[in-house]
């Protein structure tokens, strides 16, 4: 009986082993349009004197949804890169690690980047949390993370470049905006985590300033499904229509506009501002949910410009013409470039004479202009977007020119008056401006 | 059973105590003494974490293994003892100064469920008494309706997702999402994410690691093991025969969460942060397939579980990030249907003899080999000694 | 009037949700004792199922793509049965009696079925063809040898790692051609579109009524009756109902329980399937979407007793009402209105955020178990259990 039990564990444990090689081949294959293939070229090339970068993004778990594509933006860009003859003569090695949508495996993996790999930066994060996990790693270490995706401020870290928008290059000018065209009173709506809330402490400080009023709040576990009761507290505080700040993230937002328009809350009488719904959320939550609604970014694929025009071909070439691209992949993009620059003209990958250059970098992205501020966040242009038929977004309104970035809040009492700048050393993350 | 038979027995406990002495000194000092001096320090750091995980599988064989109460809501009571230490480590401020995050949500007094937190002593007393009187309370109100089996699995896991939606929602009380970080904070004076405390972190975790191994093997060796081992064959027995199960489930599942408290309060630190997420429905189950691939009812099974499944997924997950939920769904099925009793059960009935004969050894024979070993014949003998 | 009509309406139509999402658990786990945590993940691939019809319906145009989810609702129902079936087959049924071990397998079989719809391709699809048709076919050309029960184990773990080795070589010949490796529905989720008859609502009372919902009600009652006729007025469901209450004596007479164990499994996930179907008119459809239901449909089958139909529907019911009726404030709402102590009204007003809602609600299930512990309808029997 117990030689069959041997044999038999064996036999399964074998299979086990042979099922899951045979799947990962195949999954293998499965993400070999997005990021999978690097790993062979890691391999290949990692005998070759080149220059490490670590890419930290879930590729699995509910994250991955969102990360997989800034993933595919900044594998993009390293190797647009490494064809037109690499970094100071090298070629850019990227190492992926898998945050699972985990923020303790983000830290873990942060660590294991810098210690183990010696990447000389890393390319990473999406959530707040995931960025906060790994903050205390990178300034421990005083290594330096570039994070891609547009944030509720109230941070300025000495290791961290941010290329998404900063509060006022959002949030706030989406509620002037709002103010003026669309009414004065605004119900808010957001996942149950830490942008949203932030976001929404913001609004109501700035609608306070500002004449507008806010009729109600309510907050979804991220990943729930069920917005009845959401939809119920609209009509009841706003029965005659009005203006529904929109702070969903993920999943949520697809029941959102789903049961909206179920419901009969129209884009007329109920205009909703998303800003976590993107070109690539509104292909997942299909444009006839969302026809007539709004959204504020930096950048749209619909923005006209040559770079944009170059942006938007090189992506869909190289994923799919079903693809589309958005302002967190953008960003990511940019970012790589900044980063690149501020090497190049450091003329080494070592840390503080790049952070240094970094400042400054000037970069004619696909949404115009950009430039390194010495509060290590960018100036960028915002944009408001209306959603169109094809799921794509009609620019309805933007700034001159790109908007200088703000990280402290200007509305909260806590934080008023104060700024952020690396380049002095006598002011720092958090100062008192003036 | 005739005296020679009984001290033969005696001398053979003698000797496997023995051996379990020589075992565990010899892992304490592979661990506490030759790893840290050879490994790279944030390795280190992660076999700290898969240690303080090993105390957790700990408490979850003491209640499945032993005692059959599945639980899907250990990540409860891991979250409450990570908590715990890291409000204490929060406050390490200046006096009246809040910590930062407060300041985001307009917070300016710090809430009460914070103020026994500035004690150190205090704190670790709640780091163990939390999670142990909440494990309680929940396991009172479950058993004493004779809930059980799959129900109270099924109970632990939504009571899993309310903690979990209350501590993701409660941003003005701590944090939220982002959760509470240790590393920039200090204790007793020195940073937390300096090489000394990390290092003395991990001792301690050793240290944590075998008293509760020791604990546990005291709780399952005596009476009260063997009334636990009843109470997972035949609770309906142990009642008939004049014991109320209830309390010594209340108490056993206490016992666990307590446990499972201190784990995480190890575990936290050596991460550098605790977020809500760790009371995710996934980690939970985690936990479980640790005890199961190590073999549950077998302590040093949970251990070496967990060990080995840490360690799987963070290779596969360096290597292959696509490959892991097959791996681990794969896991579950095959150490469910192939190998019920783990890796340790599987050893110690058919491993370690096979060994033994593969490398010369065989096993003590009477007569002739091939009439011991012939199956027809010893077929024969187990029959006549049934009848 | 209206307050209260559309409070009714929305908690039903949010109980209805539940109902259908629990409904083929409830049969699962009350007729064959078997906790399923895939059950989420068939509701998934019925979700997934939805979004392939709607489109191949898609180039057909008007006015056949505007009844594609009528066409969805039995292929759903067709592809999620067919994977518990193989579900069944191939691992629960050496677990039955050991309902801890089934629920950490259909665990790993859950997380198994998310990353499959993440990375299914052809290429996938083909590997595991041809490692089926290698291992299978040779498993069943072998039966027929007379030595086969003595040679079993060693002609699988031959005929194992030459199957595996020739569909992975397959694999590497293969990797090179892209539309093969193409990730069908990849990591992000996809959508389905509701047909433009099933989008907006008829306006009833100065409320509108989603017409989304009325058809998931209206779906809901359908699966009902179709299961309850099954169950009590076909052949097999008698025989299902004989084992159920008893098995040694009812495989005595003849019932082939192997089978009625299969069939009702299959039922049970086709109906998953079916739920799927429904839910991806409300929501997003990913490989996530399957997680969110499961806790929620367990809540149901705990509160309603196992075995029972009624049960479920008014635990469903119940938990969607108080769901809704607490997590929109409407219940805070009513208590200002007769003028109810104001403790009372902020106590409500604290729990009226979605998420506060569930921990209210699992509070009041909590409670309710301390007074009824074996659910609305418990199984009577003279056992000592329970």
């Amino acid at each position: 009986m117990s030689q069959l039990g041997r044999r038999k564990f064996l036999l399964y444990s074998s299979t086990g082993v042979l099922a899951s090689l045979l799947l990962k081949g195949c999954a293998d294959a499965g993400g070999g349009d997005t990021a999978a293939n690097t790993e062979a070229a890691t391999t290949e090339t990692a005998a070759a004197d080149g220059i490490k970068v670590g890419i930290l993004h879930s590729l699995s778990g509910t994250m991955a949804i969102s990360e997989t594509t800034v993933v595919d933006a900044e594998m993009m860009a390293i190797d647009e890169i490494n064809a037109a003859g690499g970094l100071l003569g090298k070629q850019i090695i990227p190492i992926q690690e898998d945050g699972a949508s985990d923020w303790s495996t983000f830290a873990e993996k942060a660590a294991k980047l810098i210690d183990q790999d010696k990447v000389v930066t890393v390319f990473g994060c999406w959530t707040s949390a995931s960025r906060k996990a790994v903050l205390p790693v990178f300034e421990s270490k005083n290594h330096m993370l570039w994070y891609p995706v547009q944030y509720e401020g109230q941070e300025c870290s000495k290791n961290v470049f941010y290329t998404g928008a900063a509060p006022n290059q959002q949030i706030e000018p989406a509620v002037d905006w709002l103010l003026e065209n669309k009414g004065k009173e605004f119900f808010l709506v957001g996942s149950d985590y830490v942008f949203p809330r932030t976001a929404n402490t913001v609004i109501k400080e700035q609608l306070a300033a500002n004449g507008g009023t806010v009729v109600g709040e309510d907050y979804l576990p991220l990943g729930d499904t069920e917005v009845t009761s959401i939809i119920t507290k609209i009509r009841v505080a706003l029965p005659d229509g009005g203006v529904i700040f929109n702070s969903l993230n993920g999943d949520t937002n697809v029941a959102f506009f789903k049961q909206m328009q179920g419901a009969g809350l129209s884009p007329e009488q109920y205009p909703v501002m998303s800003v976590s719904v993107a070109e690539e959320e509104v292909k997942q939550i299909g444009p006839e949910y969302l026809q007539g609604h709004y959204a504020a970014w930096n950048y749209f694929q619909t923005v006209e410009s040559p770079q944009n025009d170059k942006f938007v071909t090189a992506f869909k070439s190289k994923y799919g013409e079903d693809r589309v691209t958005n302002d967190p992949m953008e960003a990511a993009y940019i970012m790589v470039y900044l980063w690149k620059q501020a090497v190049e003209q450091a003329g080494t990958t070592d840390l503080e004479p790049v952070r240094a250059a970094a400042v400054g970098q000037k970069f004619a992205a696909p949404e115009g202009q950009v430039t390194m501020q010495p509060n290590h966040h960018i100036s960028k242009t915002v944009r408001i977007g209306e959603v169109r038929e094809d799921g794509l977004f009609d620019i309805v309104w933007s700034t001159e020119g790109p908007l200088e970035p703000v990280p402290w809040n200007q509305y909260v009492k806590e934080t008023k008056g104060f700024a952020c700048d690396w380049t002095d050393p006598n002011k720092g993350g958090k100062y008192k401006a003036a | 059973m005739n005296n020679e038979t009984g001290i033969a027995i005696k001398k053979k406990q003698q000797r496997n105590k023995l051996i379990e002495t020589g075992t565990i000194i010899a892992l304490v000092i592979i661990f506490a003494v030759i790893l840290p001096a050879v490994i790279p320090a944030f390795r280190l750091r992660l076999i700290g974490r898969f240690l303080s995980l090993a105390i957790v599988a700990l408490g979850i064989d003491l209640i499945w293994g032993y005692t059959g109460l599945l639980s899907l809501g250990h990540g409860i009571f891991f979250a409450l003892g990570g908590y715990a230490l890291a409000m204490h480590l929060n406050l390490q401020l200046p006096e009246g100064q809040l910590p930062e995050f407060f300041t985001l949500y307009g917070v300016e007094e710090l809430p009460w469920v914070w103020q026994p937190f500035y004690s150190f002593p205090l704190t670790i007393l709640a780091l163990i008494i939390i999670p142990g009187i909440v494990a309680g309370l929940i396991g009172y109100l479950v058993f004493r309706n004779r809930i059980k089996g799959v129900y109270f699995s099924i109970l632990t896991q939504a009571a899993l997702l309310v903690f979990f939606n209350f501590f993701n929602g409660q941003q003005e009380i701590i944090n939220g999402t982002n959760g509470l970080k240790t590393d920039t904070e200090r204790i007793f004076g020195v940073l937390v994410s300096s090489p000394g405390v990390q290092r003395a972190f991990y001792i301690v975790t050793v240290i944590s690691l075998i008293l509760i191994y020791l604990l546990c093997r005291w709780l399952t060796s005596g009476r009260f093991g063997r009334l636990l081992k009843a109470i997972r064959d035949d609770e309906t027995r142990v009642r008939f025969s004049g014991y109320d199960p209830t309390g010594y489930k209340v108490l056993v599942f206490a016992i666990s969460g307590a446990i499972a408290g201190i784990a995480g309060a190890l575990y936290t630190v050596q991460t550098g942060i605790i977020t809500p997420s760790i009371m995710q429905v996934a980690f939970s189950i985690e936990m479980v397939i640790w005890v199961a691939v190590g073999g549950r009812g077998t302590l040093i099974g949970a251990i070496i579980g967990t060990m080995l499944v840490r360690l799987a997924q963070t290779f596969l997950s360096e290597s292959f990030p696509e490959i892991w939920l097959f791996f681990q769904g794969a896991l579950f099925l095959i150490v469910v249907t192939v190998l019920p009793d783990g890796i340790v059960g599987w050893w110690t009935s058919y491993g370690w003899h096979k060994s033994r004969s593969l490398l010369g050894l065989q096993p003590k024979l009477a007569t002739y080999p091939s009439l011991v070993e012939d199956p027809e014949l010893q077929q024969e003998r187990e029959t006549i000694a049934k009848k | 009037m209206s307050t209260l009509i559309e409070g009714l309406f929305n908690g039903i139509s949010i109980g209805s949700v539940l109902l259908i999402a629990a409904l083929g658990l409830a049969i699962v786990f009350g007729l064959m004792g078997v906790i399923n945590l895939a059950h989420g993940e068939l509701m998934m691939l019925g979700a997934y199922a939805t979004f392939v019809v709607q489109n191949v319906f898609k180039p057909l145009g008007e006015p056949w793509f505007s009844f594609y989810i009528i066409a969805a609702i039995p292929v759903a129902f067709i592809v999620s049965a067919i994977f518990g079936l193989i579900l069944e087959r191939g691992a629960i049924r050496f677990l039955y009696g050991r309902p801890l071990e089934t629920l950490l397998a259909t665990w790993g079989v859950s997380l198994i079925l998310q990353q499959f719809v993440r990375s299914v391709n052809w290429l996938l699809i083909i590997c595991l063809g041809i490692f089926c048709l290698l291992f299978f076919g040779g498993m069943q050309l072998l039966k027929s040898r007379a030595d086969w029960e003595s040679m079993r184990t060693k002609i699988v773990s031959l005929l194992l790692p030459l199957a595996a080795g020739v569909a992975i070589a397959f694999y590497f010949l293969l990797s090179q051609n892209s539309a093969l490796t193409n990730a069908w529905f990849s990591a992000r989720n996809v959508d389905v579109t509701a047909p433009a008859w099933l989008r907006g609502g008829v306006e009833v009372l100065g409320f509108q009524m989603p017409y989304a919902r009325l058809f998931i009600i209206a779906l809901t009652i359908l699966c009902l009756m179709g299961v309850y006729w099954f169950l009590q007025r076909s052949a097999w469901g008698l025989r299902i109902r004989s084992v159920t209450q008893n098995r040694t004596m009812s495989s005595c007479l003849g019932i082939p329980t192997a089978k009625v164990d299969a069939l009702t499994f299959a039922l049970g996930s086709g109906l998953a399937g079916i739920a799927g179907c429904a839910v991806s008119l409300l929501g997003s459809v990913g490989p996530n979407t399957g997680q969110n239901y499961i806790i929620d449909t367990f809540m149901v089958v705990v509160v309603g007793g196992v075995g029972n139909l009624l049960g479920a529907v008014i635990a469903a019911l119940g938990i969607g009402i108080l769901n809704y009726l607490i997590g929109s404030g409407t219940l805070a709402l009513f208590l200002t209105t007769i003028s109810a102590p104001q403790s009372m009204i902020d106590f409500f007003l604290f729990f009226a955020t979605s998420s506060m809602a569930k921990v209210m609600v699992f509070a009041l299930i909590i409670i309710f178990l301390q007074i009824k512990p074996a659910g609305l309808f418990p199984q009577k029997g003279r056992t000592a259990e329970l």
